[in-house]
């Protein structure tokens, strides 16, 4: 383990600060603690499997204090009685097999627990105590003086039960058990024609087939009939119809068949249709359990928050209960729940999260503070003006936007494509059956439901789905987790593209400033740090908090030459610093970099260079989609950057600023207003409405476990350069899907020239149906792969 | 009555009890996580000795 890392939660150690406790170092006291605790209760095997698991505890006096609110509790609990109770809770920070090791072995820490199990993918840990030996507040704070500190919002409050939706994969396993038995009982006939044997128990054989293909046929098929009736009735011609017209006609075809002896029927070839396209769907549903696509501000909001009783006594009340009038306390950090007046002296609000803007507010006593923005400081003491679901923030939700989010808004490349197929079909089948008809009117029956069964568009259903499937995993690789498959669709479609400024285009991290040039030595550092102190330039403040604490010195003479720079002349020496023009130092004048250049006493030092808050790559992305996208940046922000934006940004970039919430979803929706598709990419609550309102909506995120609003996508903060890559990609997957879908039509085009002719037999079909899957899937799959690879 | 009547039926009957058996599973949960379980397995070795002692006091409290 390296010594300068913290052996609990590996963050880097200042040496100032480090703790030894054990032979191990420690980066605070917090980590310490929990090592102490591990150790004493022999589980410090925690460190075995990883090194570094942990994380430092957070500070959390008070904060859970409305556990002891019983009401609370029981609506948190899944299950309550007088000798147990279960409780789900939601902790971001596990990550590896340590943290399930731990969290199952929480029993050892607190004997009132009797179990407990972690489920990795959803990040969840299902506990179960005795009720009577301890408690719920307990267990949080257990778990928060361990680092494992749960996530308690009011969605959790207000959620009822969720029902796992499981029938899918039911459906898939009565298919393919259908399936393989009838395989099974089908070989004999394939191969064994006119033989003694096979005349004998032909009929019990194709009996027992007919009765082994009815749970699919009628179960596991059911959703396509459904999905198709419902297309009739709207008028539209989606792939259901053929799909489910094939499934109908294929078992009514070799019903007949088998009632009057003519062959052995299509139910192999039926129930593996099923069962493949039942795959197909479920390797579409890729899903980030542990990322939610869906919240709104339940999710942010506190379930309690501390009231002040007119005796002055506190209470944890839930937030729904608040009402008008009542003195609120809001700790630091937290959220606050609803409009009011602030009563304590002074206070200071961060809105970044409805805001975009960066910078916290200052409220005096006797100010206005909205809802969602987070007290940072002092303990503070409001008065509510407006409950919960009137205040300003929550008033957003109420916009239509959030209130039908359509499923399918758009028409998915399968339904546009089946668009043409399904008359296409439906038309060769009559016409094929009316040229039979006059000749044999028994072959144009054959014919037809022949052709019905044939063209059953088995591999052209499977194509998308596959192809998409795949796509989403690699993307999830890549750390952009898409909510469902129809975005990549959409990601295809994009022409427009609206940037979020503060928190997406410009990282949430404090600016970094570094140093070129010769090294300053203590002496010259005391001089700078001194010159600066006079100048009020913002670039002056962010050095002036830079540099380490010096020693105060008398400034004898200071000038400072607006837009230029500083002059200063102390006892030690003259400090000359700026632009490079007022230096007269020649070098090359980058106006993409911010540097400030240093001379002390006449001889030139070097550069600070303020690497500017802007994520990495950003000129690039910009310059590669502003070829083929039309962008926006759409700021919550005062017009302040506008001028570097202008020049980083290509000329062709639009520059919005002062734009509040509910602007940038009216913004979001004139584009769309002029036809077009518009993705956008946000990070806070305040693109909420814009990113619910756009065709595709990104939300990026520094830590994808943390929270983001509502969306169609997150992207990990990380990956900020690769949007062209990855919008690209979706372009390439769509082509997939159009090259395979040629493919599946071939099969189709060799499929039907049997069965025009009225040769198909069931043999045929089932070794046609199975090899067009296994083509189309292993094509899309090698094809996806490929275009992956690409960059 | 053929004796292929009778291996037929058995085949079948297994078949169904294991469709039976997935079924079960899925509605008990099992496929909802599918990545713990398989961490989980490698844990007991490192358990230290006092571990058996609180599991029996589980057992017990579940018996309760």
């Amino acid at each position: 383990m390296n010594p300068s890392q913290c052996f609990h939660c590996g963050n880097e150690i200042v040496k100032k600060d480090e703790i030894l406790f054990d032979d191990k170092s420690f980066c605070c006291n917090g980590c310490k603690t929990v090592y102490e605790i591990f150790s004493q209760n022999d589980l410090s095997c925690y460190y075995d499997f990883q090194a570094a698991p942990g994380a430092t505890p957070p500070d959390i006096k008070g904060k859970y204090d409305f556990l002891a609110n019983e009401e609370i509790v029981t609506k948190l609990l899944d299950f309550q009685e007088s000798a147990t109770a279960i409780v789900s809770l939601y902790i971001p920070h596990i990550h590896c097999s340590s943290c399930i090791w731990i969290l199952e072995n929480l029993q050892r820490l607190q004997p009132g627990i009797i179990a407990s199990q972690v489920n990795f993918p959803n990040k969840k840990v299902r506990i179960t105590y005795h009720p009577e030996r301890t408690n719920l507040k307990e267990i949080v704070e257990l778990l928060c003086a361990i680092g494992y500190e749960p996530y308690i919002s009011l969605e959790n409050y207000t959620e009822g039960k969720k029902k796992v939706d499981r029938t899918l994969i039911y459906k898939l396993g009565v298919a393919f058990f259908c399936f393989g038995n009838i395989m099974l009982l089908s070989f004999p006939e394939y191969f064994e024609v006119g033989e003694f044997w096979i005349e004998q128990y032909k009929g019990f054989f194709r009996w027992l087939i007919f009765a082994l293909s009815l749970p699919a046929f009628i179960y596991s098929a059911s959703g396509y009939y459904v999905a198709a009736w419902k297309s009739m009735k709207q008028g539209l011609l989606n792939i259901e119809i053929p799909i489910a017209l094939g499934i109908v006609v294929m078992f009514i075809r070799s019903t007949v068949d088998i009632a009057f002896d003519y062959g052995q029927g299509f139910f192999d070839s039926m129930c593996g249709l099923i069962f493949f396209m039942l795959l197909g769907k479920l390797f579409q549903q890729k899903t980030y359990d542990f990322l939610s696509f869906e919240r709104d501000y339940k999710s942010y909001f506190p379930i309690a928050i501390t009231k002040v009783l007119p005796d002055g006594s506190e209470e944890a009340v839930q937030v729904y209960d608040i009402k008008k009038g009542d003195r609120l306390l809001i700790r630091n950090q937290e959220l606050i729940p609803v409009d009011g007046i602030l009563i304590s002296e002074k206070a200071s609000v961060d809105y970044s999260f409805v805001t975009g803007e960066a910078v916290p507010i200052e409220k005096k006593s006797g100010d206005k503070i909205f809802a969602g923005g987070k007290q940072l400081g002092k303990v503070i003491e409001m008065e509510v003006l407006f409950s919960v679901s009137q205040s300003y923030l929550t008033q957003l939700w109420s916009n239509d936007v959030f209130q039908k989010r359509v499923a399918q808004k758009h028409k998915s490349i399968t339904d546009t494509i089946s668009h043409y197929f399904t008359p296409a079909l439906l038309l060769l089948s009559v016409v094929s059956f009316a040229y039979w008809v006059f000749i044999d009117v028994s072959t144009a029956f054959n014919v037809f439901t022949a052709i019905l069964i044939v063209a059953c568009p088995c591999a052209l259903a499977l194509t998308a789905p596959f192809t998409l499937g795949n796509v989403l995993r690699i993307m999830g690789n890549r750390k952009l987790y898409l909510k469902n498959a129809i975005v990549i669709e959409q990601l295809a479609k994009v022409d427009t593209i609206v940037f979020d400024k503060t928190g997406t285009i410009t990282t949430n991290k404090k600016t970094a400033i570094t140093y070129e040039g010769e090294a300053l030595n203590d002496a010259e550092l005391r001089l700078l740090k001194n010159a600066l102190r006079g100048s009020n330039h913002p670039l002056s403040r962010r050095l002036y908090d830079f540099i380490p604490p010096q020693e105060k010195l008398e400034v004898k003479h200071f000038e400072e030459v607006i837009g230029k720079g500083v002059f200063a002349e102390l006892e030690a020496g003259t400090v000359k610093l700026g632009s490079s023009q007022f230096l007269q130092h020649l070098s090359e004048n980058t106006h993409k970099k911010t540097k400030v250049h240093v001379e002390i006493n006449g001889v030139y030092k070097g550069s600070y260079v303020f690497n500017n808050q802007y994520r990495q790559g950003l000129e690039q992305l910009f310059e590669a989609l502003a070829k083929k996208y039309q962008l926006v940046v759409l700021s919550g922000d005062n017009d302040g950057e506008r001028r570097i934006l202008e020049k980083m940004l290509p000329s062709g970039t639009q520059l919005v600023f002062n734009q509040k919430p509910e602007q940038k979803l009216a913004y979001i929706d004139a584009l769309q207003q002029q036809g077009k598709n518009v993705m956008m990419i946000g990070d806070g609550l305040n693109d909420a409405g814009a990113l619910a309102q756009s065709n595709v909506g990104i939300s990026i995120s520094e830590n994808v476990n943390v929270f983001s609003p509502a969306c169609d996508g997150i992207l990990d903060a990380s990956q900020f350069h690769k949007i062209a890559f990855f919008l690209q990609y979706s372009k390439n997957a769509m082509l997939t899907i159009y090259m395979s879908f040629g493919l599946s039509l071939l099969y189709n085009v060799v499929g039907l020239s049997y069965a025009v002719t009225g040769n198909l037999l069931p043999i045929v079909a089932a070794i046609i149906m199975p090899l067009s899957t296994i083509t189309i899937v292993s094509f899309v799959t090698v094809m996806s792969n490929l275009f992956a690879a690409k960059k | 009555m053929s004796v292929i009547y009778m291996l037929i039926s058995i085949s079948i009957v297994v078949a169904v009890f294991f469709l039976y058996a997935f079924i079960k599973a899925v509605r008990g949960g099992q496929y909802d996580d599918d990545y713990t379980p398989s961490v989980r397995m490698l844990f007991d070795d490192e358990l230290v000795k006092e571990t058996n002692k609180n599991q029996i006091n589980i057992t017990e409290e579940k018996q309760l």
